[in-house]
C-alpha cells in the first residue's frame, strides 16, 4: 500500500456496479485511512506537536470519498476542510498530508502555508483559500481553459459546505458555470453548521437543492452518511457532467462529528441530530453494510486498520524528520517575474 | 492619429492575434464591443476567444486564474474600475498569493478604466491603484501616453504575474498620437515626461498632462519643472525619483486617488527615507479631497487636482 505515498502512482478506480464490492471496499480503505491519519494529527495537536489548526473530515468520509473515487486523471479537485479521504482517493500522497501539517520545507506548500491549504494544481488538486465559495469559479477557469484547449471529458469537482452557499462567489460561480454549460460538480455537504452557526441562521429555503432549479442545473440530494447512496449519486453526477449535462449540484446530507476544528469541542451541536440518521458516523453504517452482504469480516477490519495505522505511523516519522523551512533561506518573492521584484534593475529596452 | 482607447483595443487585437492563449473576458465585451468599445470588432475577428460574462466580477477573476493556471493568458475587462471591489478577494487572495503558495505563475491581465470624468459621480470615477499596490504578488501598471497604453498592456499579457492594468478613462478620447510604437520602457522603469531643474513632480496617468500643463504656466514666471511619470506604482521606480530630486531638491507628488495612505505617501515616504539629504524644501504631496468623487463637473473639477492646483502647489514649494 505504500503506493498511497506517491500521487503520481495512486489508482484510481472506477466505480461501475459489476465491481461494486471491490470499488465499495477500495471507498472505506480510503476512508479508513484518512479518519486514522486524521485522528493521528489531531493528537499530535493534543501534544503541542502542529503549529496552527487541524480540522478533521469525522463523519464527512463518505461523500469525500465518493468524490475523489469518481473523479480521474486530467480532472479538477477543489475540497474543503473536511476532505481528507477524497484527497487519497483523488491521488494526494498521504506525506501531503503530514508534511503539511508538520509545516516541513520539503511539503508542497514548503511552509508558507499549512494543514488543509494544501494542493498541486499542476496535478488538478487546488489548494484552498480561507473563502472557501471563490475556489468553485477557478475549477470554472480551468473548465473553460479545458475547452479553449479542446481536452475533451474532463470534469471538475468542488466542495463546499453548506455555509459557504450562503456567500455571493457561491452565486456567482455557479450561475457561471450554468451560463458556460461546464461539466462541474459542485458537491455541497449540509453537516448543519457553519462553525457553530446553525441552519436556521444560515438560510431560509426548505432544502438546499431547490437552489437547483434557481441556476438551472441538475441537482442530486443524496444521504451523506450512506456509502452505497454516495458512490451511486457522485459517481451518477459525475457521469452526467462528462457527458455534456452541464453543471451537477450535490446536496450531501449529514453532521459533523467533530468540532470546526480541534479547537472547538462543538458543544453547542444539538442531541436531537445525532440520534437522526443523518448524525450517524458513515464508517459503522458502511463497515455494518460490508458485514451484512459479507464483502468483509471483523479480521479484514483488523488488518485493514493495522494497515492505516503503519502507513500513517511511517508518513509521520518521516515528516518530522523533515526540516523546517529556514527564514534565511527563505526565497521572499511574491513574483514570478523576479526582473520586476523592487530594488532590481529593470531588464533592458523591450521590444514588442 | 490614433487615441489612448484604440491604442488599448490595438494591443488586445494584437495580443490575440499573437497568443492562442489569449482571450478577454468581461461584461458586454463581446459583439458589442464593451461599455467604451475597448473590444470593438475583436469578437467578430476572434470568434469564441471575447466572451461575455455574467455581471460576476468575482466569477470572471476565479475563473480568469483558473484559466491562467492551465496555461491560458486571460484579460479581463472590469467595466469600472470601481466594480472591481466585487472581485476584490479573488485578485488579492487567489491571484496574488498562488504564485507565493504554490510556485505556479498566475498570468492575468485585469483592465480596469479609471478615474473621474465630468458626471461620473461616485461609483463611475474612482482610482484604485493603492488599494492592489498593497498586496504582495501584483503588479500595477497606470499608462499616461497613448503609446505606453499600447505597450503596456501588450507586456502586462506577456508578464507571468497578476497585472492590474489602470487605463484613465479621461484619456480614453483626449489622446491621440500619430503611430503606435515599436519598443518602450519596461515595467519598472520610469519616465521623464519634462526636464527641469528647479522642483519635481512625481505622478503618474492622468495626472502627468495636469502636471505638464502646470510646469508649462510656470515656465512663463521662469521657474522649470521636472516631470516624472512613473508608469508603474509597482514596483516603483524610487531610483529616478531620487535622481530627480538630486538635482531639483524639491517634489511634489501627485495623484488623483484620495489621499489617505496611497501612491502619493509611499513616494515621499521612499524620498523622505532614502533621499532625506537631497531636500531643500519639505516633501509636498496633492491628492483628491477625501470625499467620494463628486457628480457635478463644478464639484469635480476642485475634488481632483488640476493644472491650476498643481501649479498653486509647485508656488508654494518653490517659495519654502
Amino acid at each position: 500500500m505504500h503506493d498511497m505515498f506517491r500521487l503520481a502512482e495512486a489508482p484510481r478506480p472506477s466505480c461501475t456496479a459489476v465491481e461494486f464490492p471491490e470499488t465499495y471496499r477500495r471507498a472505506y480503505r480510503w476512508m479508513l485511512l484518512a479518519r486514522v491519519a486524521e485522528e493521528k494529527i489531531a493528537s499530535l495537536y493534543r501534544g503541542g506537536k502542529i503549529t496552527g489548526g487541524v480540522f478533521l473530515g469525522k463523519g464527512q468520509e463518505a461523500i469525500s470519498v465518493a468524490t475523489g473515487m469518481a473523479l480521474r486523471d486530467g480532472d479538477i479537485f477543489a475540497p474543503l476542510i473536511r476532505d481528507q479521504a477524497g484527497r487519497l482517493a483523488f491521488g494526494e500522497s498521504l506525506l501531503d498530508f503530514t508534511l503539511t501539517y508538520l509545516g516541513a520545507r520539503s511539503g508542497p506548500m514548503r511552509g508558507r502555508d499549512g494543514n488543509v491549504h494544501r494542493g498541486r494544481p499542476k496535478e488538478g488538486l487546488l489548494p484552498m483559500i480561507s473563502h472557501l465559495g471563490a475556489m468553485v469559479s477557478v475549477v470554472n477557469g480551468i473548465l473553460m481553459a479545458h475547452r479553449f484547449q479542446k481536452k475533451e471529458n474532463t470534469v471538475g469537482a468542488a466542495c463546499l459546505g453548506e455555509g459557504a452557499t450562503s456567500t455571493g462567489a457561491f452565486h456567482e460561480s455557479l450561475n457561471q458555470a450554468a451560463v458556460e454549460k461546464l461539466p462541474l460538480i459542485l458537491v455541497v455537504t449540509n453537516n448543519q453548521y457553519a462553525y457553530s452557526t446553525p441552519n436556521h441562521r444560515q438560510f431560509a429555503c426548505n432544502d438546499l437543492i431547490d437552489k437547483a432549479i434557481g441556476y438551472g442545473v441538475k441537482g442530486h440530494s443524496v444521504d451523506g452518511t450512506d456509502l452505497s447512496a454516495c458512490l451511486e449519486t457522485i459517481g451518477g453526477a459525475v457521469a452526467a457532467a462528462r457527458d455534456g449535462e452541464g453543471p451537477q449540484l450535490v446536496i450531501a446530507s449529514n453532521l459533523r462529528l467533530a468540532g470546526h476544528g480541534e479547537h472547538d469541542d462543538a458543544h453547542y451541536i444539538s442531541q436531537h441530530f445525532k440520534e437522526l440518521q443523518l448524525g450517524r458516523d458513515c464508517m459503522e453504517v458502511a463497515q455494518n453494510h460490508m458485514l451484512a452482504q459479507k464483502w468483509a469480516d471483523s479480521s479484514m477490519f483488523d488488518l485493514w486498520h493495522r494497515d492505516s495505522q503503519s502507513l500513517v505511523e511511517e508518513a509521520v516519522a518521516h515528516s518530522l524528520r523533515e526540516p523546517a523551512p529556514d527564514p534565511a533561506k527563505e526565497d521572499w518573492c511574491a513574483l514570478a517575474s523576479r526582473h520586476l521584484l523592487e530594488g532590481n534593475p529593470p531588464q533592458p529596452t523591450h521590444n514588442h | 492619429m490614433i487615441t489612448y482607447l484604440e491604442a488599448i483595443r490595438e494591443a488586445q487585437r494584437q495580443a490575440l492575434e499573437n497568443d492562442p492563449r489569449v482571450y478577454i473576458y468581461g461584461q458586454d465585451v463581446g459583439a458589442f464591443g464593451g461599455a467604451f468599445k475597448a473590444t470593438k470588432s475583436l469578437a467578430q475577428s476572434f470568434p469564441g476567444r471575447v466572451l461575455d460574462s455574467p455581471i460576476s466580477e468575482d466569477a470572471m477573476v476565479g475563473s480568469a486564474i483558473g484559466a491562467a493556471l492551465q496555461g491560458m493568458r486571460p484579460i479581463v475587462e472590469m467595466q469600472f474600475a470601481d466594480f472591481s471591489t466585487v472581485g476584490f478577494n479573488q485578485i488579492v487572495n487567489q491571484a496574488a498569493t498562488m504564485f507565493w503558495r504554490t510556485g505556479l505563475p498566475c498570468p492575468i491581465t485585469v483592465r480596469l478604466p479609471s478615474g473621474g470624468t465630468p458626471g461620473s459621480g461616485p461609483f463611475h470615477s474612482q482610482n484604485l491603484e493603492a488599494l492592489y499596490a498593497h498586496y504582495p504578488g501584483l503588479i500595477l501598471m497606470t499608462p499616461a501616453t497613448v503609446e505606453d497604453a499600447y505597450a503596456m498592456l501588450l507586456e502586462a499579457v506577456a508578464i507571468d504575474d497578476p497585472v492590474i492594468f489602470c487605463e484613465h478613462k479621461y484619456l480614453y478620447y483626449h489622446l491621440k498620437a500619430d503611430t503606435l510604437p515599436k519598443e518602450a520602457l519596461p515595467a519598472g522603469k520610469a519616465r521623464v515626461a519634462r526636464a527641469g531643474r528647479d522642483a519635481t513632480v512625481v505622478t503618474y496617468s492622468a495626472m502627468v498632462h495636469e502636471s505638464l500643463a502646470a510646469a508649462d504656466e510656470l515656465a512663463t514666471e521662469g521657474w522649470e519643472i521636472e516631470v516624472i511619470d512613473l508608469r508603474t506604482i509597482k514596483p516603483l521606480d524610487t531610483d529616478t525619483v531620487l535622481a530627480s530630486v538630486a538635482r531639483t531638491g524639491r517634489i511634489l507628488a501627485v495623484g488623483e486617488a484620495w489621499p489617505w495612505g496611497g501612491v502619493t505617501a509611499e513616494i515621499l515616504a521612499r524620498v523622505a527615507a532614502e533621499g532625506f539629504n537631497l531636500l531643500d524644501a519639505p516633501p509636498m504631496r496633492l491628492n483628491s479631497k477625501d470625499t467620494p468623487v463628486p457628480y457635478h463637473p463644478n464639484l469635480w473639477g476642485t475634488h481632483r487636482p488640476t493644472a491650476r492646483s498643481i501649479a498653486d502647489s509647485l508656488r508654494v514649494l518653490l517659495r519654502s
